[in-house]
């Protein structure tokens, strides 16, 4: 089979702690690797923290996550970029449950920094192919009938360092530039009507206040189908790193497009040809030539446990777990191999299951410290297979950088450890 | 209730929003926002289309943009706009698009001049957004156009003609996106004994580029 035994069949307890210690340079923090428990807290005993009071409710106004959390972080690589001004983080997603993206996980993708924008010098202007050129403030946003929705949001180049071959070892790195909100808005079809949109307008450029000053063009179509101007998102403000106090909604279309901090809408004849619609998020195929406006994002799915960051510590009955999304609609099926991509079975998704948003998946698995080659592959409503790298490669060459949706493999070794690994 | 003159003004008050409203409001479902000022939209309007819709008046060459880009831009693309660290090379990259190495600049990707333009003037110098002139700007495309052997050194780059000049790779894109693609045969995936080959050709452990913990 090409793979090396990992080590010998013995397993104790002293050789999995190793194992899960060698594994701190894929992310693997403490809580994860710390399985020795204090007896002191244990039964009979009274737990350390049962006989005293704890912190009253006047402690923390905001609250955080438990300090045993703090490895639940957003992460990035800084060799990525020449900056973290405009630059990437990632998503935990090996540490998140159900479909719901905790805001401050929420990966992070600037070009100019995250502005400080104060609310009440917040406008949107529309302009362009329009009866009446007009300027909204925050306020009469949210005094337009309002729409509460969850969508994925996912980078274009999710997973654009493993076109070539396993390049990350990390869940986190190689599929967490996606996360998964409920925004609340205002739908673009309503704002449309407020301005009149004149019957030549066929396309919007979106426009953000930010030093980048991010600009892309969308056809007036996707507009006045799903897109927003959201204000909220998990039932309180934007994030600022996630365009407050506004930001444009496109469900189920690349990120790059999803423009926050937005000032401005305009309403055209022709696309913009921005340098993020021409030079960035082009996808270059072998012969030299780039696919342009490629904007849907394909059915992908991902193991986040077990993954690298997630070793499997013991044997026995194990928890598959996954997510699976696409931007055509809902996810229908997904399925799980453990042989890499011989035999496949089919896994339980977690409603709800929401069109253009996160799926969850499960599939109980028993392991006794056999190799395994992880795989998971998710089928939408339209029937669209989420294909390998083998066929993207075949069709799309390796210089895409953008919309890898291939399957990826975890290689589970004897000791339980997890490598993202290159089939061929 | 409303006293007999309070009544009156309120009919008053209706029949004047209801006559405003033939004009605008009437067209206006949610009578939300106010009108844009011409001053406030030509100041936010920034954006300059392929055709040149939206280029300010004004002009410049490479001759007059070699030293705004020395100033303003060598620091992280380089003299010669080749570059410095991992910031983008904006000159030179010619025949490599088809290669295993491909180097995307403005002479050698970009399809337009227009978007140079918009681009530079909204975003550069990175952290000093939309500082530059209308001139200085176009004198920094003109120098890199210059540069990527697009124009000479005296033409004169301005509102006039930045929607006419000619990339290099200006066909070099295509539309409409031509996915779906790489889909099993017959739709149907496989599911048991799939011929698939399974040897492990590459570890992510073995590149050894993954950030560390500070677990």
């Amino acid at each position: 089979m090409g793979v090396d035994k990992a080590k010998n069949g013995s397993f104790s307890r002293r050789s999995l702690i190793g194992g899960a210690a060698a594994l701190g340079s894929v992310g693997l923090a403490k809580a994860a690797v710390s399985t020795e428990a204090n007896p002191d807290n244990l039964p009979p005993n009274v737990s350390e923290w049962t006989p005293y009071l704890g912190d009253g409710v006047d402690a923390n106004p905001y609250g955080m996550p438990s300090p045993y959390e703090e490895h639940v972080i957003r992460r990035n690589v800084e060799w990525l970029t020449a900056s973290t001004e405009s630059s990437v983080n990632f998503t935990p997603l090996h540490e998140l449950e159900g479909f719901v993206t905790p805001n401050g996980l929420c990966f992070e993708r600037h070009h100019g920094g995250v502005p400080e924008v104060v609310p009440t010098d917040y406008r949107l202007m529309i302009n362009g192919l329009v009866d009446r050129e007009m300027i909204f403030s925050l306020d009469d946003l949210k005094r337009f009938p309002q729409t509460n929705r969850f969508y994925f949001l996912e980078c274009a180049a999710n997973g654009g360092m493993e076109w070539r071959g396993a390049q990350l070892n990390g869940c986190q790195y190689t599929f967490g530039m996606v996360h998964n909100v409920q925004y609340t808005g205002v739908l673009l079809k309503d704002l449309a009507r407020e301005v009149g949109v004149k019957p030549e307008a066929l396309w919007v450029m979106a426009e953000g206040g930010d030093s980048s000053g991010m600009n892309r063009s969308i056809p007036l179509e996707k507009i006045m189908e799903d897109c927003m101007i959201a204000w909220a998102m998990n039932g309180e403000a934007l994030r600022p790193e996630q365009g407050y106090p506004a930001r444009l909604v496109v469900p189920g279309w690349e990120g790059n497009m999803w423009v926050k901090w937005i000032r401005r809408l305009e309403f055209g004849d022709m696309p913009y040809m921005a340098r993020e619609e021409t030079a960035k998020y082009t996808d270059l195929m072998e012969d030299g030539k780039a696919r342009m406006f490629t904007w849907v994002m394909e059915a992908k799915s991902v193991i986040t446990s077990p993954s690298p960051e997630k070793p499997i510590i013991k044997k026995g009955l194990h928890q598959l777990r996954g997510l699976a999304w696409t931007g055509h609609g809902k996810i229908k099926r997904v399925d799980v191999s453990l042989d890499g991509g011989r035999n496949w079975k089919t896994a339980q998704l977690h409603g709800p299951v929401l069109d253009k948003c996160l799926t969850r998946f499960t599939m109980p698995f028993e392991w006794h410290g056999e190799e395994l080659m992880l795989q998971s592959r998710s089928i939408d409503e339209t029937g669209y297979v989420q294909p390998t790298i083998d066929a993207l490669q075949k069709e799309r060459g390796v210089n895409s950088i953008y919309h890898n949706n291939a399957i990826a493999t975890w290689l589970v070794n004897g000791d339980g450890s997890v490598d993202n690994v290159r089939l061929g | 209730m409303f006293g007999s003159g309070k009544l009156t003004l309120l009919i008053i008050s209706l029949a004047i929003l209801f006559c405003a409203g033939l004009s605008e409001a009437s067209d206006r479902p949610f009578n939300l926002g106010r009108l844009a000022t011409v001053e406030e939209v030509a100041g936010w309007d920034i954006d300059v289309r392929p055709d040149g819709l939206g280029a300010p008046v004004g002009m410049g060459n490479a001759i007059d943009g070699e030293e705004i880009y020395a100033d303003r831009c060598a620091a992280c693309h380089g003299d010669f706009g080749e570059a410095i660290d991992r910031w983008p090379a904006l000159v030179g990259g010619e025949d490599t698009l088809d290669t295993h190495d491909p180097i995307k600049t403005t002479g050698s990707y970009w399809p337009y001049a227009s978007t140079m333009y918009d681009y530079i003037y909204r975003a550069m110098p990175f952290g000093e957004a939309q500082s530059l002139s209308y001139d200085e700007t176009y004198q920094i495309v003109a120098f890199l156009l210059y540069m990527n052997d697009i124009i000479d050194d005296d033409f004169d780059v301005s509102h006039e003609n930045i929607g006419n000049i000619e990339m290099p790779n200006k066909d070099g894109f295509f539309v409409p996106d031509p996915r779906p693609d790489a889909q099993p045969v017959g739709g149907e995936p496989c599911m048991s004994n799939c011929k698939v080959a399974t040897n492990i050709i590459g570890r992510a452990r073995d590149i050894d580029v993954t950030p560390e913990s500070e677990s």
